[in-house]
């Protein structure tokens, strides 16, 4: 196969620890120990795991909001935290995060149609009279109608807050997007509204997906391989069928068999 | 004679005033709950959940909020007629709520310890160094690992996760009658969360606690909850004991929620689709005329369109449903 789009070695990522009355301030917090792992153009890996085992961390990392202790990442064969300003900026357009909770990462003052043109904005890469159009046509691929480009964040529901976080997230014609826990916080029928435009967008733009969850079905439905990780490390990593039919590490069987049953 | 229940609602509205008119919330909502017993509430997303969990705390802002009709009745105390003062002692004592958005109840300057410490000096009346010594086994008890450095944290420095675990650590140890936990446990991996379910049903064992669980997660409902109500648009479409509700869901908003659940027994490859509703929740200040879920509904007949159906009993015990199928 063709050289992968994205490659994450060795990474470290340590948080220093209040610590107790007679802790030395040397001890740290893990939060992402020796995690590697690669990524190919389409692709979309799953990754699930404990709470608190470093899954914003990694994907914070990933998204260069957030830099490691030690370790890199690579992105077409370059490593991101050398890139210098220009290439950031690109980087910063190729890669988009898409955040958890869809209440507290829109801006409340904005309307939705200035949160989704926003990036056209602050890249440049758009005359005004363009970016109407533009943002006609990203507002009704994640099913909003442009007359809604008025309102402002509060007055949507968790799950059309959501759709704007992704009109603003492709709005760039990004190449990875980056999704932590994207659907947490909708019901079941908005989550699978949002989960199959993400594969239609995917299809359509030949998206490649890194997708956080704690759903082990939407991890079924959504991803292609699958990292398990477990107190900072990546404990398993196989194709969505092998770890779902036949998982190898205890952890993913103590995972698999804690899914509440319908 | 059956005990009677801890916390009875009946006939419920809270709306909110807005530019555009009423917003109705919460419409028209009864239900009753017995000790030591679970009501799971499953509805999409705006449909009033929090709002009619807020309600029964007496913390819906008023205004732009607004009790418009009914009562709720906890061990047959009236609870909209207290005083806000008399309101304080039952909130956190008496009723305690895991709120849906752990950054909100928990104050970004004071450490975790002292967050939680305080809750219990408040409501189990003991001294600083005992208070301290609960808030650590309280954060083991919710699975945090070294809970005597943890206690130090800020919020900001925990995950997602670990800051909801924080909330249902107080939460817990206000030994409430009634716990209002609203989609406690989102933020968590499969584990943790069976292992929270399980500490809410051991209080419940011990206590009798009684439970209102705000969910998405049907499989949480199922195993934890002994009844559940669907709610649409502010509105009960279904309340059942959870065994009849999963072996036969009757209205057609039930049946379309259970059927765009990913599983985890699914083949799912690249140009698999998802079943799903069609459509949005209509806004609740902008409701249609008939069913609300009329414009959705596979099942639609003419008088859907024209008049609201009723909550009717279905024959069997705590069996209802709203729509004009089953009239
Ligand atoms: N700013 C910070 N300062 C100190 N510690 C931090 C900080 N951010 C994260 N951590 C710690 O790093 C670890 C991993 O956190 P992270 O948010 O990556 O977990 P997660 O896997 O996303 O968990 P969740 O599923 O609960 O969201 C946790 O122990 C957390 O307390
Ligand atoms: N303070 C407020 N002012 C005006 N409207 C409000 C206010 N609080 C809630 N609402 C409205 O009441 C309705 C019900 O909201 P609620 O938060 O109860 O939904 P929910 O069922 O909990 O949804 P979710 O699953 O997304 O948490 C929504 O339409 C919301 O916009
Ligand atoms: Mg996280
Ligand atoms: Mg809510």
């Amino acid at each position: 196969m063709n050289t992968p789009l994205l490659t994450v070695h060795e990474l470290h990522k340590y948080f220093p620890l209040q610590g107790g009355f007679f802790t030395s301030s040397k001890e740290k917090c893990l939060a992402v120990q020796d995690v590697s792992l690669s990524l190919h153009k389409g692709e979309t890996l799953g990754i699930v795991g404990e709470s608190g085992c470093g899954k914003t961390t990694l994907a914070r990392m990933i998204a260069h909001i957030e830099k490691p202790t030690a370790g890199e990442i690579r992105y077409n064969g370059q490593d991101i935290f050398k890139f210098d300003k220009k290439q950031l900026k690109a980087y910063r357009r190729k890669a988009q995060f898409i955040f958890q909770d869809p209440y507290a990462s829109l801006n409340p003052r904005l309307t939705a149609g200035t949160i989704i043109a926003e990036p056209f904005i602050i890249h440049r890469r758009n005359l005004a009279q363009d970016i109407d159009t533009d943002l006609e046509n990203i507002m009704k691929m994640v099913g909003l109608s442009k007359d809604q480009e008025r309102r402002y964040p509060h007055e949507f529901s968790g799950g059309q807050r959501q759709r704007i976080g992704i009109a603003r997230a492709i709005a760039l014609r990004p190449e990875i997007i980056i999704a932590d826990e994207p659907v947490s916080a909708l019901d079941v029928s908005v989550q699978a509204q949002i989960l199959n435009l993400m594969k239609d967008l995917q299809d359509e733009f030949n998206l490649t997906y890194i997708f956080i969850s704690h759903d082990m079905g939407v991890i079924r439905f959504i991803s292609d391989r699958i990292a398990v990780m477990y107190r900072g490390r990546i404990v398993e990593m196989a194709s969505n069928q092998q770890l779902f039919e036949n998982p190898q590490h205890p952890y993913t069987r103590i995972l698999l068999s804690a899914v509440p049953r319908l | 004679m059956k005990a009677s229940p801890v916390l009875a609602v009946d006939n419920l509205s809270t709306w909110f005033d807005t530019e555009q008119g009423a917003l109705k919330a919460v419409d028209e909502v009864s239900f009753q709950l017995d000790a030591g017993d679970t009501l799971g509430i499953v509805g999409e997303s705006g449909c009033g959940k929090t709002v009619l969990s807020l309600s029964i705390m007496r913390l819906v802002p008023t205004p732009p909020g607004r009790y418009v009709s009914g009562q709720i009745a906890l061990n047959g105390l009236d609870l909209l007629s207290l005083s806000e003062r008399e309101m304080r002692k039952v909130r956190g004592k008496a009723i305690s709520m895991i709120f849906q958005e752990p950054m909100t109840s928990l104050n970004p300057v004071f450490r975790i310890g002292d967050q939680i410490s305080e809750t219990i000096r408040l409501h189990q009346g003991c001294n600083r160094s005992e208070s301290h010594h609960k808030s650590i086994e309280m954060l083991r008890l919710v699975g945090i690992e070294l809970p005597e450095k943890r206690i130090k944290d800020y919020p900001h420095q925990l995950s997602g996760g670990m800051r909801q675990r924080v909330m249902i650590a107080m939460a817990l140890a206000c030994h409430p009658q009634l716990m209002l936990a609203d989609e406690p446990t989102t933020a968590l991996d499969v584990t943790i969360q069976a292992q929270i379910l399980a500490l809410i049903n051991d209080l419940k064992r011990a206590m009798g606690t009684s439970v209102i669980l705000i969910t998405h997660d049907l499989g949480v409902i199922a195993e934890n909850a002994q009844q559940v109500a669907i709610m649409y648009a502010g509105k009960f479409v279904e309340y059942s004991d959870v065994k009849d509700l999963f072996s036969l869901p009757l209205h057609p908003y039930t049946k379309g929620l259970l059927h765009s659940i990913p599983r985890i027994e699914g083949d799912y490859c690249r140009d698999k689709r998802l079943p799903i509703i069609p459509g949005v929740v209509p806004e609740l200040s902008r409701l249609p005329e008939g069913c609300r879920f009329h414009d959705r509904c596979p099942d639609v007949l003419p008088i859907c369109r024209n008049v609201e159906p009723a909550l009717i009993g279905q024959g069997f015990p705590k069996r209802y449903v709203r729509c004009w199928k089953y009239q």
